[in-house]
This record gives structure tokens, sequence and C-alpha cells, in this order.
């Protein structure tokens, strides 16, 4: 058995994405312990904006709001939403971390509703600021769970978008040049997404892991990189770093 | 020339900015003494049928003692801007039970939930009933709804909510840039009847300073026709006035200020206190079950006179201390 779970996997994977100098547009949970736990190792000025208007916080345990005051906390400023948001708008944010109910094969994203809008079956928060971060990032990031009641052929709401319906469609739409959805890091595998298609393709698989265990898990048809690789396991020092210092509490890994 | 979208959502207020103008000329602008208790602010500025909106994040530097006291004095029929909110939303809706209904309109960028905290039972009852009209935006987008508003244009154009849903179920309209021939999504300028928004300080007349992000407030103060100001202290004016550079809403925009420490409670208030987790907790677990849930208001609110004694009841003086000591990141917490 190995010494980790998947939670600290994906944190661990999604962390080595983040570039030292790189911005990131981020909330609380999995996508917060991932930036802590790079600015900890590889990145230590990776440059973090919670929507709420903190800038760049020393963080010094996980914020349980994007608004609370640790997501200010010695940072570079506290400031709007708006602030923060334009800062979006113009280009100036690399990375955001988003999660949902349902994503599609384009990585579009469900955090609204399932059923009829007007009287659902189940009511979700709705956007938030995850349709702006998928709008205006450079690269969205999708950390969530793995199965085929997320990963599924048609949203029933489509609340921020990934390639929306394919090649060309972000753009046809008004959204900026050259953004949209980079990594999905689930507990089996990471997906990027095929250059001319913009489909869901699989990249790296877990241990253990076949890539007909993930597409069974997947409710649309995935397809597969040219060179499928194997995700690198936790490092000592990158799990030493998560349990004592990022989440000592065990609030997102989990016991 | 592009296929254009407007979204089919309902426009719950007027953008109209000549409308708001009449408004604002008549919104009286001298230095008056403007404290007076929560319960009359409210009973004062807050009517059946008014558009509300709350400042803060969800549950950082809420006025719980205004939103308490709106169930209190069983208003009826209101529209809310539900621009981050959590606990916030999460009290309006505990005005939606037995029949009774609080909240009728709903502009929803984040509603239903508390974060990394889960769902609200009750809020998602209230919300899958279908009694409740939503019109969706990012929190952008209806931040820019306040943020027209305050320029005092009927619309701002941003670049998000493009090809979704969202922006189906908006009342956004996508237009086409006159300079450049990109597409853009128009958004209506929102004036909110009344906001009520905390700060750290404020006079008697209601200059304000906040201390810590000020998520959209700075904008939702401008624009709001009436706006409540809870404090957690009244300082003088001169000390305003020694340092007017730490001002951010200045008293013409504000119709009332009420001295409430602790006001952000069982919410978090940067430099102050921190959020009360486990009172929270049990909010959210005594909405899974009605009658529960209908003792707790009782307990809690309705059969509490006014907030001090809400505090009282959830520790006093005592438990701020601890969750001061945790907001400080002192060793004894």
């Amino acid at each position: 058995m190995p010494d980790y779970n998947a939670m600290e996997l994906m944190i661990c994977i999604a962390a080595r994405l983040l570039e030292d100098g790189s911005t990131l547009g981020v909330g609380t949970g999995a996508p917060c312990a991932a930036a802590m736990l790079a600015q900890k190792t590889h990145a230590p000025s990776l440059f973090v904006a919670f929507e709420a208007g903190g800038l760049a916080p020393l963080l010094p345990s996980m914020p349980i709001s994007v608004g609370d005051s640790r997501t200010f906390y010695k940072g570079l400023m506290a400031t709007s939403m708006c602030d923060i948001m334009e800062a979006c708008q113009r280009g100036m944010v690399d990375y955001t971390f988003l999660g949902g109910a349902q994503i599609d094969m384009y990585g579009n994203l469900n955090s609204t509703v399932i059923g009829p809008h007007g009287k659902p079956a189940v009511r979700f928060p709705g956007s938030g600021g995850a349709n702006d971060f998928a709008s205006l990032c450079w690269r969205t990031m999708v950390l969530t769970q793995h199965d085929k009641r997320r990963f599924v052929a048609k949203l029933d709401f489509l609340t921020s978008p990934g390639f929306l319906t394919g090649p060309g469609a972000r753009e046809a739409a008004g959204l900026p040049k050259d953004t949209g959805p980079y990594k999905v890091i689930t507990d089996l595998a990471v997906m990027g997404f095929h250059a001319e298609s913009k489909r869901m393709q699989v990249e790296s698989l877990h241990p253990g892991v076949t890539f007909e265990q993930v597409q069974a898990n997947t409710g649309f048809e995935l397809l597969k990189a040219a060179r499928v690789t194997d995700s690198e396991p936790p490092r000592p020092n990158e799990l030493r770093i998560l349990r004592d210092e990022v989440d000592p509490y065990r609030y997102v890994i989990g016991r | 020339m592009p296929e254009l979208t407007s979204g089919l959502g309902p426009l719950f207020t007027d953008p109209d900015p000549d409308a708001a103008r009449a408004f604002f000329r008549e919104k009286p602008r001298a230095l008056i003494n403007k404290v007076m208790s929560v319960k009359d602010a409210v009973a004062k500025l807050i009517h059946d049928g008014d558009y509300l909106a709350s400042g803060g994040f969800g549950v950082n530097r809420i006025s719980t003692a205004v939103l308490h006291e709106i169930l209190r004095q069983r208003r009826r029929n209101l529209g809310f801007a539900g621009h981050t909110t959590t606990h916030d939303f999460e009290i309006m809706c505990a005005g939606n039970l037995d029949g009774e209904k609080l909240l009728a309109r709903v502009d929803a960028s984040y509603i239903v939930g508390l974060e990394a905290r889960g769902l609200s039972p009750h809020a998602r009852r209230v919300m899958q009933s279908g009694e409740v009209d939503v019109c969706e935006w990012s929190n952008y987008a209806l931040a820019c709804r306040f943020r027209a508003a305050v320029t005092g244009v009927p619309f701002v154009p941003i670049r998000s909510m493009l090809g979704t849903d969202t922006l189906k179920r908006s009342a956004g309209k996508e237009i086409v840039c006159p300079f450049t021939g990109k597409k853009l999504v128009a958004i209506p300028a929102l004036y909110p009847d009344v906001s009520f928004i905390h700060v750290h300080e404020c006079d008697a007349y209601g200059n304000c300073r906040i201390k810590g992000i000020t998520v959209a407030d700075v904008d939702l103060a401008r624009c709001s026709k009436r706006l409540i100001i809870t404090t957690e202290r009244i300082v003088s004016n001169e000390e305003i006035r020694n340092t007017p550079y730490w001002t951010t809403i200045p008293s013409f925009c504000v119709d009332a200020v009420c001295e409430v420490p602790y006001g952000s409670y069982p919410g978090n208030m940067p430099g102050e206190y921190f959020s009360d987790e486990a009172h929270l907790r049990e909010w959210l677990e005594v909405e899974k079950d009605l009658d529960a849930f209908r003792a707790f208001l009782k307990k809690y609110i309705y059969d509490v006179p006014d907030f001090d004694s809400y505090l009282r009841l959830c520790g006093g003086v005592e438990k701020m201390k601890q969750l001061r000591a945790k907001e400080l990141l002192l060793p004894s917490a």
C-alpha cells in the first residue's frame, strides 16, 4: 500500500504545475493547499489572488472562506473583488483552479443546478467567481474526484466555460484569445486537452490505474495522449510539508 | 455582425441613471448625527418589497444584527443581491418558513453554500421550491452591476459569462464594441433600495473605515439608495478628519449609524475576531430538521430583543475573547 492517499497525490501534482513567479486565482480547499505547498517548495514567489480581494498573502493556515482574514494575512494588498477580477480581465493572472458538480469533454463546468433551472432537483451555489476565472485567467485547472456522476456527456447547466462546443468556440463567443482549460487532475489520472479537437485526453495515469479504469468512470469518450506517462507519486519532502505545515489538521487531505 | 445573446433572466430593479439621479438629488447631505438602534434603523429604512444588499463576504464582515432584525420585524417579499452570500443568505432564507415569504427575488452569483463548510439544507429547500425568482450572475458581473450604478451609467461592459448558461439565465445582454468589434456583455446598473455594511470604525455622521479587503463595499455603499452602517465602534469626527485617507465610505451615502460591537459574529471581522465555526456548524446541522430549526430560531432570534442578547446566548465576552485570540493567532487560541 502506498503511504499517501489520493487527495495528497492530487495536491502534489497540482502544486508542481505552478511555476515560481506566476499568478494564481484560487479558492479554498484542495487548490489552496496546492498553492501553499508550491510556495513552500519550488515556488516561494507564487502570487496568490483571492476573489474577495486578498492579494499575495503569506498564508498562516488554510482559509475557511475566500474572504476570511487569512486570505490577506501578511499580504501585499487587501483590495476589492473588481480589482482582482480586472487583473484577470487584462491578462495578469496565469492560472486558476476550479471544481464543480459536473464537467464535460470540453472542460465546461456546472456548479449551478441539477434539473430545470426554475425548480431544480438540486441547487448548488452558482458561479461565484468561477465563471470569471474560467473566462479571464490564461489557464484553467480543475481538481475533482473522478466518477461518472461528475464526468458527464451533457451538463445540466453550463456555469463556467471550458472550450464550450469545441475548436474556435471560445473565440466565437467573445472570450479572450488563447485562454481555456489546461489540466484536469483527479484521483485516477491527469488529463489535458487535445490541441485540435479541444477534447479531454488522458496524459498520465496514477500508480496502479489503467486507462480502461479511467474510461469506465467517465461518461464520455476520453482521448489518449500520444504518450501516456505514469503520474509521479508524492515525494517525501512534499508529503512532510503538506502534512506538517500546509494542512496539519488534515481538513483537506483527510485522515 | 455576430449573433448576439440576451439573457432571459428577470431584471428586478430599474437601471435608469436619471431615475437614480432624481433619487440622489433628494438624498440628505448634511453632517447630522445618524446614530440609532438597529431596531429603529430597520423599522425606519427597510420596508416590505424592498431590494436589499448585504456587505462583506458571506460570513466575513457582515452586518448580522441587521439581518436578525429583518427576521424579527418579519419583513416580506424582499429582493436580495446574492453577491458572495453565505451565512447572510442563510439568515434571509430562515424567513421563508411555514408559508411565510421573506425572500421573493434573488440576483444569484453565490447562494446556498457556506464555502468549505458545505451547503445550507434550508437555503436549498427554499431555492429548490421554485418560490423565489432567480437571475444568475458571476461574482464579477454582480460587482459590476454596483460599479455601473456608482458610475452613473446604465451598464458596464465585461468579458466574462460569454458562451454560458450563466449568461442565458442572467439579465445581461451581448453587445458589439464600437471600437474593436469584439463581443462584450452589457451588465445593467443595480441600485439597491437598502444596503447594510459592517465596518470597523465610523463617526456619528457615518464616515467609515474598513480595515482589510473591501470586497464590493466601496461601490455598494455609493450605489445604494439607503445605507445602514453597523460599526464595531464609533470614533470622533476629529479622528476621521485627521486621517481622511482612511475613509472608505463618506457620510453622505449613509442613513443610519448603529454601534454593534462584535457585529459580524458568528462571522469573521479582520483584525478583531475570527468566525465561530462551532456555531455556524450547529446552524447548518439544525436546518436538517424543521422542528429543530424552528426551536433554534426561536431561541436565538425571535425570543431575544436584540443582538447583544444573542451574543450573550452564544457565550458572551468569554467567547469573544477566544475568537479574538484565534483571529490574532495568539498561542492561547
